[in-house]
């Protein structure tokens, strides 16, 4: 195994279009980074430019101390997992796993003891014989991975491996890439557009977007402290709710929305970088993070809206609860209650520390 | 009471019948029209000389007698022109495969400068008809001094823009996941093209391969050109002069015929499965 080191990697078409702005970053050794971010974000370009299937414009890429800029696929020991399997249609389970082995010139013994142990730890024993179209899709990712697996790479590349399973298979083979990393402590960088992919397999998360990255850090610091507005928006689902407005510190702190005010702590638009703010500035706050005020606490509440109810959809262990405030809808998720009719008036309490400011021109965080 | 219902139910059997009856009815009738000279040409073939001229013609041989073949073989050197269309047709059919092969994968696959630009060029040579080549292409392989050679009768077919346009639209199918999943399990180009693209273009190959044996095997025009030797004609520029000689030996030139057909028939029918399965994937994948 070893780490992977991008320095400003840069993809420019011969049109001029740029695919991947200096992306800079490191997989540390033996640890699983999940690259992710919507289509056409410039995820799946970074990946094949590791992987060797796409020119690097500029920038340094290293495996380990060794620079492959100009090394061939081949010559750069990564194995891959695609999107579409990618099976060799005429080949048997067997012949899929043992192809790479075989051009290496790995002796037949050899090729057979890791066919079979990869097998083995797939589970693919009983399907050897078979041509993937004889294969269920969930068997069909379980042999691509195999085929990664069998050559014992420095680096795996896994590329959307479970965007073309159903819910459920996805589900458990997301749990099982979980568990192969985990007793392999293989290299791995996962592609997705998935972000409950990326939060649960990903030890780090690269976000990117329109091929520059936008954050790079762990799942649950990315949800807390977003660096800016795209990641507050991209993870979380249902996504964050923003406030945009101006921020007043008298009659009190507030955020002055469209026919409505967003109470905030003074201490927190003091902070010179939102007090040196001119335009409008957008507040974020989780859906979580919103609460049906309890009846006591009516008029009293210092952090408090009033919105109106718009629509509840329970989904068993929680409520999503959409409200209109401000001029737009909100969605809260609270624990199963009763809860007034859509049309119906609805007082809603949030926690301060919670809040998260943006520069509504560049989306930068404040703080 | 049963018995109108029953009626109307044995109308609409027959009303729901009916069009599957018609087409096979037109199926049969469209196999006979094209079987019936095939077997004719053999039967006439088996008559005893002469006897294919009585009238009205008959349908069977009189008298079954093997002699016109026996005669094809043993004094009009018919072995001979088989064998020079064996070696001619399948050479060009290996070659064919070969280049073409090649060609439409690189066309359709492989990223290089100029690519559309050929391909677009090729396509355009596909209006210029064949016969206007003719003497330019006679004209380069006398240069080339292939004139009377059985290189002569099989260069011209070894490439056509046809073959490579076939073989290009069943490429382009080929997912690059597919490619790049071979790149990084260490092949080199070479290796993918045998390993991966040729089992995965097999279907389209072996249509191919049986368009072009047959338009080799039955070519007249070109060999007529090219192979002046008389040891060096293929069996219809040897059955043409044949029957020029034999002009009323209706007989023997059927006999000839049938040695002719015969072989490409029986190819045709060994590889059809694979033939339609060509066919339809090309029709269907576009």
């Amino acid at each position: 195994m070893a780490a992977v080191r991008l320095h400003q990697v840069r993809k420019v078409y011969d049109d001029g279009q740029a695919a991947v702005a200096g992306a800079s970053f490191q997989i540390g050794d033996g640890e699983l980074v999940a690259l992710v971010g919507p289509s056409g974000c410039g995820k799946s370009t970074l990946l094949r430019m590791i992987a060797g299937l796409e020119s690097i414009t500029s920038g340094t890429l290293h495996i380990g101390d060794r620079l492959v800029n100009d090394v061939a696929p081949r010559d750069r020991d990564v194995a891959m997992v695609f999107q579409s399997y990618a099976l060799y249609p005429h080949m048997s389970v067997r012949e899929n796993l043992a192809f790479g082995l075989r051009l290496r010139g790995t002796d037949a013994a050899s090729i057979d003891a890791q066919v079979r142990a990869a097998a083995a730890t797939l589970e693919l024993d009983e399907l050897l014989e078979r041509k993937p179209r004889a294969l269920s899709g969930g068997q069909r990712q379980r042999v691509a991975l195999g085929r990664a697996l069998v050559r014992n790479p420095q680096v795996f590349l896994l590329d959307e491996p479970l965007s073309n399973l159903d819910a459920k298979l996805r589900l458990s083979m997301r749990a099982e890439i979980g568990r192969l990393h985990r007793r392999l402590r293989a290299t791995m960088l996962y592609v997705t557009h998935d972000q409950i992919e990326a939060m649960t397999l990903g030890e780090r998360i690269v976000v990117l977007n329109a091929g520059e990255i936008q954050q790079i850090d762990t799942p649950m610091n990315l949800y807390s402290e977003p660096a800016n507005l795209f990641v507050a928006g991209f993870l979380g689902s249902p996504a964050m709710n923003f406030f945009r407005g101006r921020l007043t510190a008298a009659p009190r702190a507030q955020l002055q929305c469209e026919g409505a005010a967003l109470p905030l702590p003074a201490a927190h638009i003091a902070v010179p970088a939102l007090a040196s703010v001119a335009g409008e500035v957008i507040v974020g706050l989780r859906p979580e993070d919103l609460a049906v005020a309890p009846p006591g606490t009516a008029g009293s509440g210092e952090f408090t809206i009033d919105a109106t109810v718009e629509s509840i959809e329970p989904v068993g262990n929680e409520i999503f609860l959409g409200v209109q405030f401000g001029g737009a809808a909100r969605i809260c998720r609270v624990p199963p209650q009763s809860l007034p009719e859509p049309g119906r008036p609805v007082r809603l309490c949030f926690t301060p520390g919670k809040l998260r400011y943006f520069d509504a021109a560049s989306g930068v965080r404040l703080r | 009471m049963s018995a109108p219902a029953s009626i109307d139910g044995w109308a609409r059997g027959i009303a729901r019948r009916a069009p599957g009856w018609l087409v096979n009815g037109a199926l049969w009738l469209g196999a006979a029209l094209t079987l019936f000279p095939l077997l004719w040409m053999l039967s006439v073939s088996l008559m005893p000389t002469a006897a294919a001229s009585n009238y009205p013609p008959p349908i069977l041989p009189a008298r079954i007698t093997l002699g016109h073949y026996r005669e094809l073989f043993a004094t009009q050197h018919l072995g001979r022109y088989f064998l020079n269309s064996l070696i001619v047709a399948s050479s060009a059919t290996l070659l064919a495969l070969v280049f073409n092969g090649m060609a439409g994968y690189a066309f359709a696959k492989l990223r290089f400068r100029g690519r559309e630009g050929i391909y677009r060029l090729l396509l355009a040579g596909l209006l210029v008809p064949a016969q206007v080549t003719m003497i330019p292409l006679f004209g380069l392989l006398k240069f080339m001094g292939l004139v009377n050679s059985y290189a002569g009768a099989i260069v011209p077919g070894v490439a056509s823009i046809f073959g490579i346009f076939l073989v290009r639209q069943y490429a382009l199918s080929i997912p690059d996941e597919l490619l790049d999943a071979a790149r990084l399990d260490g092949a080199g180009e070479w290796r993918i093209f045998r390993s991966v693209v040729v089992p995965v273009l097999a279907p389209i190959l072996v249509t191919l391969g049986i368009f072009v044996f047959l338009a080799t095997w039955n070519d007249f025009m070109w060999p007529l050109i090219v192979l002046s030797d008389r040891d060096m004609q293929t069996l219809p520029v040897a059955l043409a002069s044949l029957s020029r000689e034999h002009v009323q030996d209706s007989e023997l030139m059927m006999a000839g015929a049938t040695v002719t057909v015969l072989p490409v028939l029986l190819l045709f029918l060994a590889l059809q499965r694979f033939y339609l399965r060509g066919i339809m994937a090309g029709s269907v994948k576009g």
